[in-house]
């Protein structure tokens, strides 16, 4: 009997729907064009490198990180630049990005293409470091923090443990579970490629237990090589978040206003890992990343490996299209993902998933008010309580207060919004209430 | 056409009529039990007791506040059932109806409809009928086991009215009961006792609990601590006194106490909203169970406990605030 882990605090058992568990990674078309925004981080934009009429090849740099908390954006595909201008992105916001028209697919040469899995490290931890800034690898879990930046740590403090995030506890998606399953060896390498830069041994790879296939063959490579791990972890969302995985993995809670780096703890992403891999490796800044596309009105559910630019419109061609059924597009997953205005935005560095909804188990209901059951407070995982957070918004009172209730601490996975009987969006007043103390 | 709203983008199907209807499903071994002992007579102060709850509701809704129709949630069918269960069987139907009218009217969409009252509803019909017409209120006909009219209008005594007065030597009004005359354990926990309704059978109230805790309604901690609480109480009292009144099993099984430790402190509007607060709640009910049964006039306390812990309510939900995550244990 394995022991599996979880965080004791709140959290809610969601229906799986993981119906791509089993389809293989394809490779999406690659569209006549694609639009790449200049901002898929958390930060700055980054700094136009390029002007219209310039000819790129698929991994040219387009634009670089302006200061430390930015990220270099390459380009996914080759061909020429024909527009740099502002364009509404999948919530309808105008982002600056840079159209390329596709011509053929020729890469930048030193990218290593071969399929063979490199397993020679023997760079220090800067060069690492460095290699994963000019790759412009950002989180690719969705907060798209990015990842030099948690790599290096800061002096006075010190690792102890990479936890590599395999839970994946979204329903629908299943981009880091084929990611784990055919890439395992890849993962690992990415893990000890993070080990190095670190300065420890100890990568922790957790993966939910509802991913059965994962777990098995990276446990057995696992055996195979010093300082990397699997846990496995119960299902249990938001076992992902990464509060709630330190707390499963290590057994310790992060203190409040704390960082992870603070106890020792540096968290990444599978596909982050997959992605620092191929840039340290294989020399591939990060241009194309793994995308599930689902939800019960998508026709032909399946997971691509998609060129960063591309349209949704273009992923949802190639599932099967849309039909009269499908009632919202969702980015990401359906607890946390955002639902897309705009159609001819482009998939991220930080897009997970493209669902297509129908009505019925999808829809939002109707609000009534509130019956006080308290079920909100049980399952915030963050062990606030969203009922006293709604009133405080409601009746607009003091920042004070609203801090006093720890509203700022909230980390938005909806749990409290999904539970409540009378159907209050509870995590809309949490968010309002975010918003108000980061004003002050 | 596109439909866009905030995440997140699915929600439970547990709304609150589902929950309702759970509780009404976890109420019913209850009415059978009632049936069994009590007969025809029970189902009529069952019937007339939910009825009176839903016109009341439905009236205050279409005349009153001239909204939406809330009878659908089920909550008034739950009000009904409970009244009633806190009724003897020779209850008339008009006062009934008078206990539904302060239960729906007056505690209940007085204060604003569902979830915004401040006192169990049933609990206050029940009170204003116990206070209006305590002759009504304290005649207990027999159980009758599966027959269906009582032989010919027999009363008795409920267990706790017997424990109140097995240790009253001089008193020339009440009748004097030894220890023998309690019931046995084993009645006491099926319901074949004197009382109201719903709030004999131990058994029947314990099988709801359980549905209750497998469809996770509620959590286990306001019964289990409240029920701790008279239990222990009663023990310590006992052990240091030695008077039969304080017989800690026969305050657990007699009484309201289940009936009330189960689903009336546990109704989720008048009750604490977090874990914390909930035991406090459901301990300060325990407490004041035990001193108002051992030392008021009145044999039974748990009404007024809970009605008295509903006050606390905004008090204790201040102050009993739960560990946030990260913050120092």
């Amino acid at each position: 009997m394995i022991k599996k882990f979880t965080f004791p605090m709140g959290g809610i058992h969601l229906a799986k729907h993981k119906v791509t568990t089993d389809c293989p990674i394809s490779n999406a078309d690659i569209p006549e064009f694609v639009t790449i925004p200049v901002k898929q981080h958390i930060g700055s934009p980054a700094k136009i490198m390029v002007s219209k009429g310039d000819k790129v090849k698929v991994g040219t740099l387009l634009a670089d990180a302006d200061g430390i908390v930015s990220s270099d954006v390459h380009s996914s595909v080759s061909g020429e630049v024909v527009k740099i201008e502002d364009l509404p992105g999948a919530s309808g916001y105008e982002e600056k990005m840079i159209t390329v028209k596709v011509e053929g697919d020729s890469w930048e040469e030193d990218i290593d293409r071969s399929e063979d899995v490199e397993k020679e490290i023997n760079l220090t931890s800067e060069e690492i470091i460095a290699k994963i800034r000019s790759a412009g690898i950002v989180g690719m879990g969705g907060a798209g923090y990015p990842t030099p930046i948690k790599t290096t740590i800061p002096e006075n403090k010190k690792a102890n443990i990479l936890i590599v995030n395999g839970i994946e506890c979204e329903p629908f998606l299943t981009a880091d579970d084929r990611i784990m399953v055919e890439k395992a060896e890849q993962v690992i390498m990415g893990a000890r490629v993070l080990n190095r830069a670190l300065g420890i041994q100890n990568a922790v790879i957790a993966i939910d237990e509802n991913k059965p296939r994962a777990i098995e063959i990276l446990t057995a490579l696992s055996k195979l090589y010093v300082g990397v791990n699997v846990k496995v972890c119960k299902t249990k969302y938001p076992q992902g978040g990464e509060k709630q995985l330190i707390r499963a993995i290590t057994g310790q809670e992060l203190p409040l206003g704390k960082l992870p780096i603070d106890i020792g703890c540096i968290v990444q992403n599978v596909g982050t890992v997959f992605a620092v891999y191929e840039a340290v490796l294989k020399n591939k800044p990060l241009f194309e990343r793994v995308v599930t596309v689902s939800g019960d009105g998508c026709k032909h559910p399946c997971n691509y490996l998609v060129r960063i630019g591309t349209p949704i419109s273009s992923l949802i061609e190639q599932s099967g299209g849309l039909d009269e059924n499908v009632h919202k597009i969702v980015m990401g997953g359906p607890m946390m993902g955002n639902a897309v205005v705009n159609l001819s935005a482009p998939v991220t560095k930080t897009t997970s998933g493209i669902l297509l909804l129908q009505d019925g188990e999808f829809t939002k209901k109707e609000a009534s008010s509130c019956i006080r059951c308290g079920k909100c407070a049980q399952a915030c995982p963050a062990g606030l309580r969203p009922f006293a957070i709604k009133q405080a918004v409601s009746f607009n009172d003091t920042v004070e207060h609203m801090r006093k209730l720890h509203a700022g601490d909230c980390i938005e996975c909806g749990c409290c919004a999904y539970v409540c009987p009378a159907n209050i969006p509870l995590l809309d007043y949490c968010k309002i209430a975010k918003q108000e103390i980061r004003k002050k | 056409m596109l439909k866009i709203s905030t995440n997140p983008h699915v929600q439970t199907s547990r709304d609150i009529k589902s929950l309702m209807l759970d509780v009404v499903i976890a109420l019913m071994p209850a009415a059978v039990a009632a049936l069994m002992f009590f007969g025809i007579d029970a189902l009529r102060v069952i019937l007339t007791s939910v009825a009176g709850c839903v016109m009341f509701e439905y009236l205050a809704c279409r005349y009153w506040f001239k909204s939406k129709n809330t009878t659908t949630d089920y909550s008034a069918v739950i009000t009904g059932l409970l009244l009633a269960y806190n009724l003897p069987s020779s209850m008339p139907c008009w006062m009934i109806l008078i206990g539904c009218f302060m239960a729906i009217i007056v505690a209940k969409m007085c204060f604003g409809g569902l979830g915004k009252n401040i006192f169990n509803p049933a609990l206050v019909g029940r009170v204003f009928l116990f206070i209006s017409f305590p002759v009504q209120m304290t005649v207990w006909p027999v159980p009758y086991f599966l027959k269906m009219v009582s032989p010919d209008g027999e009363t008795g005594a409920t267990t706790l009215r017997m424990l109140k007065s097995i240790d009253v030597s001089s008193s020339a009004t009440s009748k004097m009961y030894s220890i023998s005359d309690l019931p046995s354990y084993l009645d006491m926990f099926l319901g074949n006792v004197g009382g109201c309704i719903g709030e004999v059978s131990a058994l029947a109230l314990l099988i709801g609990f359980g549905y209750m805790l497998y469809r996770r309604v509620i959590t286990w901690h306001i019964p289990v601590y409240y029920l701790g609480t008279v239990f222990v109480m009663t023990a310590v009292l006992y052990f240091l006194t030695g008077e039969a009144k304080f017989l800690p099993l026969a305050h657990l099984l007699s009484g309201g106490l289940m009936l009330g430790a189960i689903f009336m402190a546990t109704d989720y509007t008048t009750s604490p909203m977090t874990i914390k607060g909930q035991v406090i709640f459901a301990v300060g009910c325990g407490l004041l169970t035990v001193i108002i049964r051992a030392f008021s006039a009145y044999p039974e306390g748990v009404s007024f406990a809970i009605l008295i812990m509903n006050a606390l309510v905004p008090l204790i939900d201040k102050y009993a605030v739960q560990r946030c995550y990260g913050e120092k244990k």
